[in-house]
């Protein structure tokens, strides 16, 4: 632990440059040093507990928690989106249980809480960035080409082929970032679990050939996620009838924080 | 009767926009009419069952338009919105894909040339094109599934005069070529005498009069 208050050290440089140059980002900073100390410890205890009891009910049970946290999470991001809990709930679901049975069913993995664990909350910690990161443009999207959403509409075309450029804009705009950090990797950051296995002492190509796993992994993760999300969420801008609902174009407060980065591993 | 609308009322944003509003729109040359924001563009969405009323009822020949398949009569009865919407890419892609989802045979020449414009915009850019010709190539557009009734929304109001009556003449070069009833939507009285039989006049949402064009508009 005295490492963990050491390395506050540089929390204070960041306090210190946002006070100085009036960023206002001081009680956001503390916040998210707080918020981040407490969540983890936490999630240490769950994982310890989940490790000594060594049964994979306990892991279902936290990974179903990480979803529906990581959905009400997305949602915030997805505000011009009527009702997108269910469609963001689905996502993560769906793209969680095709990643980990996929994994296990090729061996990638044994079937065990230690290896389930960090890689089901991986998986679901950037399938919920990627499908948060999809509807929110899915949102902006069907607000500004709302005219020609049902101009296509008035040629008779369904409401799947009317969304389909907005859909197909969305699913790209949430898986790329994944795809763009995977490119770089290696050459201009690290990831995160690479440089975990380092300091842990780790041999180098053992930690390559662990992150290679994982980013494969979650590239499938992100894209079963963001097309999950947005194949559902865009019906739920049209009524039964074919016909744009009218959402009152009501932009959320968050629109445009739409674009954060990645959680990757 | 082509449409019958029976004291239809709908609200949007919690105000009211149209009020008990009862309007007959006859088989040939319509022309819906009134100011700035007065409902008419709403109104001409409820005859393609772009929305439906909050109450009240719309019918299309007869028939409830709440009991007829949307897709179906929006290929039958095709609206051009007031606001050029073409999808990216070109012109032909624009009328291939309208046709495609009418289920005819695209036949891009043919397009073109009733919507007044020459060959060669076939392969233009759509995002390179005035907004007259926007507006020429949607109602080309609009044509792809042969419709048997159009609806036009301000469709020359962008246009100078010169463009404006060529789009006019289109309009009622249609109707006597092809046999299409027309409903279009104007703010302006004088393109209703000269491309309507029987107008419907609104104001704040309400009908204000609607017969002949010697009658209403007297
Ligand atoms: N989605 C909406 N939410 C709230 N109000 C709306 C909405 N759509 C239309 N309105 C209002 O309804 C009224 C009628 O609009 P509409 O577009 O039908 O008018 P219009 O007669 O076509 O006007 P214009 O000649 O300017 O096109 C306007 O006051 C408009 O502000
Ligand atoms: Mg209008």
């Amino acid at each position: 632990m005295g490492e963990v208050a050491a390395a506050l050290a540089l929390v204070a440089v960041a306090v210190g440059i946002s006070r100085w140059r009036g960023a206002g980002l001081e009680s956001d900073i503390v916040i998210a040093v707080v918020r981040s100390f407490v969540q983890l410890t936490a999630i240490g205890f769950v994982i310890t507990a989940i490790f000594d009891q060594d049964t994979l009910l306990l892991v279902v049970v936290l990974l179903s928690v990480m979803v529906v946290f990581g959905a009400f999470t997305a949602r915030t991001r997805a505000r011009e989106v009527p009702d997108a809990l269910r469609p963001l709930i689905i996502a993560l679901a769906l793209s969680a249980v095709a990643t980990l049975g996929l994994v296990l069913a090729l061996g990638i993995f044994p079937a065990t809480p230690r290896y389930l664990v960090p890689v089901g909350g991986m998986v679901i910690g950037n399938a919920m960035t990627a499908s948060a990161v999809a509807l929110n443009r899915l949102g902006d999207e069907m607000h500004s080409d709302a005219a020609r959403v049902e101009a296509t509409l008035a040629l008779g075309a369904t409401s799947r082929v009317a969304a389909a450029p907005s859909v197909r804009r969305a699913l790209r705009s949430g898986t790329i970032t994944l795809v763009d950090s995977t490119k770089t990797t290696g050459l201009i950051f690290f990831p995160g679990t690479m440089v975990g296995m380092l300091l842990a002492g780790a041999d180098p190509t053992d930690a390559v050939r662990l992150q290679l796993i994982l980013l494969y992994v979650l590239l499938g993760a992100v894209a079963i996620s963001a097309l999950t999300a947005t194949s559902l969420a865009y019906r739920n801008f049209f009524t039964p009838a074919h016909q744009l609902r009218d959402t009152g174009g009501a932009s959320g407060p968050d629109s445009a924080n739409g674009q954060a980065g990645g959680a990757i591993g | 009767m082509l449409f019958e609308l029976e004291r239809v009322s709908l609200r949007r944003g919690g105000k009211p926009v149209l009020t008990d509003l009862s309007v007959r729109l006859p088989d040939g040359l319509n022309a819906i009419v009134g100011p700035s924001g007065s409902g008419k563009s709403t109104l001409l969405r409820l005859l393609d069952r772009l929305s439906d009323p909050d109450s009240g009822t719309v019918r299309y020949r007869g028939t409830d338009a709440r009991e007829l398949d949307p897709l179906r009569l929006r290929r039958e009865v095709a609206l051009v919105p007031q606001l050029p919407a073409l999808l990216d890419g070109t012109v032909a892609g624009n009328l291939r894909f309208a046709a495609e989802i009418g289920g005819r045979e695209p036949d891009v020449a043919h397009l073109l040339e009733v919507g007044g414009l020459d060959a060669s915009f076939a392969t233009r850019d759509v995002a390179r094109l005035s907004v007259g010709e926007q507006q020429r190539v949607m109602i080309a557009r609009a044509l792809a599934s042969e419709p048997r009734v159009l609806l036009l929304d301000e469709p020359t109001s962008a246009l100078d005069e010169r463009a404006r009556d060529s789009i006019e003449a289109t309009i009622l070069d249609l109707h006597h070529r092809i046999g299409a009833s027309i409903v279009v939507v104007t703010h302006d009285i004088a393109q209703a005498s000269r491309l309507a039989d029987w107008v419907a006049k609104i104001e704040r949402g309400r009908l204000v009069g609607q017969g002949t064009i010697a009658e209403v508009l007297a």
